[in-house]
């Protein structure tokens, strides 16, 4: 178990080194350069820049701006934003909450409502419920996001006037109940994939148990079918979908970015179009490895949590 | 002679179904069907439907502004300019569809390439290749579709060499999971110990035996391109105005949600149906060449 640990540790070390040379190199190999912005609006002349560029140390080679870069990472100068000059890391410290808000409470709601019908759907499998359900999941999966949200707004908050449009409370408020009334919206928007992902995932998942020999003997023991699908196949059903939550984080985070942007939710997604707009390039660095450090993370704690809850994994990994 | 003849058509001509299983498995996934259905019937829409109808995508008529769909001329209604709502949606469909196509063809390609080479030679060129992917695979796609698309100049090739660029991982680590079993099987082993190039064992042997999770990974492709297009032209980075596409069609329709949502719900209806179609498609035919699966 320790050394499984640490060789799935290493490994994700390894893999973000090599993440931040592809974030590097992505946007320092692109045309044009975080300052050609300004000579573009005709702003600051040639000699402005070249001195802006010698501040920044942008006028070094690619190489040394890289290992400085990666070493501020590691030691915790993620560096500062060309525009209001805080630190990157706390810019994204602002607008981190927000989006956890939103991802952690559609991902409930997803679990609860996709586990729900992937259960139904496996129990009652090839049912007219069970086809509903797979179709649906399939026309979640295909809805573009903000499409979706677009709709969800004309319908509630144009035409009902039920729940706020927008933003993450009414200024001046700011109660429980308030902040309750702006998530609502954004949270079942983002949660519509993820809902049919854990559907489909639960009912397979669910299939699987039920199809083994210990459900047959609880069955033939007298057992009664609720208690042998809470009890005895759920428990064991669950235990898969640690990993798929684990490996949702990535497009979780891409579902935030674009709800946010149709809810005009103060969050990373916002923080990252806004940077990448003004060419922010310490900001929009910073953002793709903290975006990557998260997915890495789900995928590690995931693996970390199902070797905990599986006591089998345990065995192998010794 | 004759009484060969004879006894070649006394065998029974099988249909095309019988003779492929796989043909007959597909045939019988009726969401598959129906999404190919779909499919064609978008296609035809977007590159015939222009010469159909009396309209053109980039006509403006400022007194036929914002115009109601199913009340007048224009069946689909009006923008706010004045242009025919139905036009934009075909010509849009054309650069969509195609951006779907084209990208999906770019990525298939970097993918299959990667694959095979991370899959045949294993050891340290295949682990380099394979960690790369794992390392791109860690961005979440739409930060990285963004973070590309706002340093580029944006046109309609560059969005497909942009999302291909963002896609081609997956298919890269299913060809090279497939092609790292398949070059242990006996005829892979046949075709080298009879003197075959690596390249000839690649692409002549092994390829030909990986295609059918290719064709499945592209047709999935396609789907996640559509909406990917349609995500970064909403962002307001995609394929850019006037040049119609399903994703800024969409992006315009923001302003005008009040008295003109038909503006929202026609492109996004195009959307969905055509990314549902095409993710069906490809469950279908997940469904029909995995013999696994065959009941």
């Amino acid at each position: 178990m320790g050394r499984y640990l640490l060789r799935r540790l290493l490994q994700s070390l390894l893999l973000l080194a090599l993440v931040s040379m592809i974030a590097f190199a992505i946007l320092h190999l692109a045309p044009g350069g975080p300052l050609s912005q300004f000579l573009a609006v005709g702003t600051l002349g040639q000699e402005d820049v070249d001195r802006l560029m010698a501040q920044y140390g942008l006028n070094r080679p690619l190489p040394v701006q890289y290992l400085d870069w990666a070493g501020g990472l590691v030691t915790g100068d993620w560096g500062q934003s060309y525009r209001d000059q805080l630190p990157v890391l706390t810019k994204i410290g602002m607008h981190i909450g927000p989006t956890l808000e939103l991802m952690i409470s559609s991902t409930l709601l997803a679990m609860f409502i996709g586990g729900l019908i992937g259960i139904l759907g496996a129990v009652r499998r090839y049912s007219f419920f069970d086809h509903l359900a797979t179709v649906g999941a399939m026309v979640a999966l295909s809805i573009p996001t903000f499409w979706f949200g677009l709709a969800v707004i004309y319908l509630f908050s144009v035409n009902l006037g039920w729940l706020p449009a927008g933003n993450r409370e009414t200024l001046g408020d700011g109660s429980f109940v308030d902040r309750l009334q702006h998530l609502l919206l954004p949270c079942v928007v983002l949660a519509l994939v993820s809902t049919a992902v854990w559907s489909r995932y639960m009912r397979s998942s669910m299939l699987d148990v039920v199809n083994q020999d210990y459900i047959r003997t609880a069955k033939s023991k007298g057992v009664s079918p609720m208690r042998i699908l809470v009890h005895h196949a759920l428990r064991n059903a669950l235990l898969p979908m640690i990993t798929i939550t684990g490996l949702h984080v990535s497009t979780l985070l891409s579902g935030a970015l674009v709800t946010e942007t149709v809810f005009t939710w103060p969050g990373m997604g916002r923080l990252f179009l806004d940077s990448v707009s003004n060419r922010d390039y310490p900001v929009v660095m910073g953002m793709l490895m903290f975006t990557a450090c998260m997915v890495l993370l789900g995928s590690l704690l995931a693996d970390l949590l199902y070797s905990v809850a599986d006591p089998r994994i345990k065995g192998e990994a010794k | 002679m004759s009484a060969t003849q004879t006894v070649s058509l006394a065998v029974p001509r099988r249909s095309l179904a019988q003779r492929y299983p796989a043909l007959r498995r597909f045939l019988r996934h009726k969401p598959a069907l129906l999404g190919l259905c779909v499919v064609v019937f978008m296609t035809l829409f977007s590159f015939a439907g222009p010469w159909v109808i009396p309209f053109n995508a980039t006509d403006t008529d400022i007194r036929a502004r914002l115009m109601e769909p199913f009340a007048g001329a224009h069946v689909l209604g009006t923008d706010p300019l004045g242009r025919d709502v139905l036009a934009r949606l075909m010509y849009a469909g054309r650069i969509s569809l195609s951006v779907g196509f084209a990208a999906t063809a770019l990525s298939v390609l970097i993918g299959v390439l990667v694959g095979l080479v991370a899959g045949f030679y294993r050891g340290a060129v295949g682990a380099v290749l394979m960690r790369f992917v794992d390392a791109m695979l860690c961005f979440p796609s739409i930060f990285l579709l963004l973070a590309i698309a706002a340093l580029i100049e944006p046109s309609v090739t560059s969005i497909v060499v942009l999302i291909a660029m963002a896609s081609w991982m997956e298919v890269a680590r299913v060809v090279e999971g497939q092609i790292r079993s398949l070059r242990e099987r006996d005829f892979a082993l046949a075709a080298e110990s009879l003197g075959a190039g690596d390249i000839r064992i690649m692409f002549r042997e092994l390829l030909p035996n990986a295609v059918a999770p290719i064709v499945v990974a592209a047709t999935l492709n396609i789907a996640h391109a559509i909406l990917s297009e349609s995500y970064i032209s909403f962002l307001g980075y995609g394929i850019h105005p006037p040049t119609p596409s399903w994703g800024n069609m969409l992006e315009n329709a923001q302003s005008y949600l009040t008295n003109a949502p038909w503006l929202a719900i026609v492109p996004g209806v195009a959307i969905t149906l055509t990314v549902t179609s095409f993710n069906f498609i490809g469950d279908g035919l997940r469904d029909a060449l995995d013999a696994k699966l065959d009941r």
